[in-house]
C-alpha cells in the first residue's frame, strides 16, 4: 500500500492505495466520481477523461499514486454554485450527446482545448478531441458545441 | 484492464533512481510517462515485481540550448517539446513530428525519452532522432555515456539502453534553418503511423544543397534512407528531381506485413511519402 494525498473537485482527499490502482479506479470507487466513466480497456476512447495539474489525461492511463500530491478536476468539479460550465451549456443547447457515455471525457478535453486555443476552427476542433471517440453523434454536434462554447467564454475552467 | 500487484518507488533524485534499479535487477522497470508502459501491464504482457516512477526527479526535465546542441530531458512530455519555440527553431523535424503523435491526452502525460526508449518501430520519433544525428545519453551505476543514433535502435523495443540504466537527455545537433516536414500515413485519428518519413532539408535558392530522411516503420527499427539522401544532393526541388530520388526509399529496409498492409504495399508506401515529405521539407 502506497499512501497518497490529493485535491480531487476542490476537496482534499487522502487514502492507502495498491501501487496498482489506476487513477480512475481510484476516483470511482474511493472518491465516488462515478461521472468519469471507463470505456475501453486500450485508452483509445477518451470517457475517462479528466485533468490532471490542468492538463487533460486518460484517467485509466495514470496510477493513482502517480497523481499524488496532484490537482484533479473531473466532470463532477465544473459546475459551479448550480451553474453549468459553458461547455457542459453549450454540450445541452447544441444537442451534442445522445447516449451520454461519452460526454464526461468529450467535455473535459473540450475545455483543455479552449485553454490551449480559445479560438478554434472546425478542424482544429477535430484534432483537438481526436482522442475521444463518440459511437453516437457522429461528432457534428459535438464540434458545434465546442466553438459555441468558444464564443461564450468555454476555456475558463 | 488492472496491471498485476507490484511495488512502487518514486526517487527524487537519479542516484536514487538507478540505485534502486542496481538493487532489484530483472524485476524492475521503469515508468515514465506510462502512457506505452500501462497499457502493456493493464493488458497483463508483463508484469514487473517493482515499479520505479521517475515522475518527481526534476533535473530529467526541460529543454536546454548547449551551443550546437539542443538538449531534451527525457522526461520533457510531447506537449512541452510541441510547443517548445528553440525546437521548432533548430530541430524543426521534432516538433512537425511530435504535433500529430497520439492525441493531446497522451501528449500531456507520454515523454520523449519514455517514446525513444520504448523503440516502437511504429513510434514517430525515432525516425526523426535518428535523420538529425541525435545522442543519447545513458546514465548507470558506473557513471554515464554518450551513444550515437546509428547505436541506439537495437532491434524491436530494444535499444542500448542496458538493464540498470536510466536515458537521462537526448542531445540534437542544430539543423537551424532546415525546412522539416513528418509525413505520416495512417488510416484512423490517433494512432500509430503505417509507414511515415521524416524529412529535412537545406536548400539553397531552389537547390537541395544537404538532406537527411529517416524511415519509420520500414523494419524492426527506425531507417535512414542514405540512398535517398545522397541522390537529392545538389537537385533542384522540383516533383520530378525528388520523385526520381524518392525511387531508392525502400532500398535495404525491411518492413512487416500485417492487417494494415503487407511488405509490397509498404514499399510503394515509403517511395510516395518519402516524395511528399522531402518536398513538404524544401517548402516546394
Ligand atoms: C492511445 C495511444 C496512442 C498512441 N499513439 C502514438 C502514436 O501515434 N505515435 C507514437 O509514437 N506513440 C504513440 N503512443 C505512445 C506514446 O508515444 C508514449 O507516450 C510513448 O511511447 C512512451 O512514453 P512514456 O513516457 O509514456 O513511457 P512509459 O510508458 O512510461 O515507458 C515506456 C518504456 O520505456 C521505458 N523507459 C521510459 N523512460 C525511460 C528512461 N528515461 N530510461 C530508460 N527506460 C525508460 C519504460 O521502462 C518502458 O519500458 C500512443 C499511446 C497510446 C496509449
Ligand atoms: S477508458 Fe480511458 S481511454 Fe477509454
Ligand atoms: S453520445 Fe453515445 S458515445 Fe457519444
Amino acid at each position: 500500500m502506497a499512501r497518497i494525498e490529493l485535491t480531487v473537485d476542490g476537496a482534499k482527499v487522502s487514502d492507502d492505495v495498491e501501487p496498482r490502482m489506476l487513477l480512475v479506479q481510484y476516483l470511482r470507487e474511493k472518491v465516488g466520481k462515478t461521472g468519469t466513466v471507463i470505456g475501453c480497456d486500450t485508452s483509445n476512447c477518451g470517457a475517462c477523461t479528466v485533468h490532471l495539474d490542468g492538463q487533460s489525461v486518460k484517467s485509466c492511463n495514470v496510477l493513482a499514486v502517480q497523481a499524488d500530491g496532484g490537482e484533479v478536476t473531473t466532470i463532477e468539479g465544473l459546475a459551479q454554485d448550480g451553474e453549468l460550465h459553458p461547455m457542459q451549456a453549450a454540450f445541452h443547447e447544441c444537442h451534442a450527446l445522445q447516449c451520454g457515455f461519452c460526454t464526461p471525457g468529450m467535455i473535459m478535453q473540450a475545455v483543455d482545448l479552449l485553454k490551449e486555443n480559445p479560438d478554434p476552427s472546425e478542424e482544429e476542433v477535430r484534432l483537438g478531441i481526436e482522442g475521444n471517440l463518440c459511437r453516437c453523434t457522429g461528432y457534428h454536434n459535438i464540434v458545434k458545441a465546442v466553438r459555441t462554447a468558444a464564443g461564450s467564454g468555454g476555456g475558463a475552467a | 484492464m488492472i496491471p498485476a500487484q507490484f511495488d512502487y518507488l518514486a526517487p527524487t533524485s537519479l542516484d536514487e533512481a538507478l540505485a534502486a534499479l542496481a538493487e532489484h535487477g530483472d524485476d524492475a522497470k521503469i515508468i515514465a510517462g506510462g502512457q506505452s508502459l500501462l497499457p502493456v501491464l493493464r493488458m497483463r504482457l508483463n508484469a514487473p515485481e517493482m515499479v520505479i516512477d521517475l515522475g518527481k526527479i526534476e533535473s530529467l526535465r526541460g529543454i536546454r540550448d548547449d551551443g550546437d546542441h539542443l538538449v531534451i530531458g527525457a522526461m520533457t512530455t510531447h506537449a512541452t517539446v510541441a510547443s517548445d519555440s528553440a525546437v521548432a527553431e533548430h530541430a524543426a523535424l521534432i516538433s512537425k513530428a511530435v504535433e500529430h503523435l497520439a492525441d493531446s491526452q497522451i501528449r500531456h502525460r507520454g515523454t520523449f525519452g519514455g517514446a525513444l526508449a520504448h523503440a516502437d518501430p511504429a513510434g514517430d520519433l525515432g525516425a526523426p532522432a535518428l535523420a538529425l544525428g541525435a545522442e543519447f545519453v545513458i546514465a548507470g551505476s558506473g557513471g554515464t555515456r554518450t551513444v550515437a543514433a546509428d547505436d541506439f535502435f537495437e532491434d524491436l523495443f530494444t535499444t542500448a539502453i542496458g538493464e540498470d540504466e536510466i536515458l537521462t537527455e537526448v542531445r540534437i545537433p542544430k539543423h537551424t534553418g532546415w525546412g522539416a516536414h513528418y509525413e505520416k500515413f495512417v488510416r484512423v485519428a490517433h494512432q500509430w503511423p503505417i509507414v511515415a518519413v521524416a524529412a529535412t532539408v537545406k536548400a539553397d535558392g531552389g537547390t537541395i544543397a544537404e538532406a537527411r530522411v529517416g524511415l519509420t516503420n520500414m523494419g524492426s527499427t527506425p531507417l535512414r534512407a542514405r540512398a535517398v539522401e545522397q541522390a537529392l544532393v545538389g537537385q533542384p526541388a522540383t516533383e520530378d528531381a525528388v520523385r526520381e530520388a524518392a525511387g531508392a526509399a525502400a532500398e535495404g529496409t525491411n518492413p512487416p506485413s500485417d492487417l494494415n498492409g503487407d511488405a509490397d504495399y509498404r514499399r510503394h508506401l515509403a517511395t510516395v511519402l518519402t516524395r511528399r515529405a522531402v518536398l513538404a521539407a524544401a517548402g516546394g
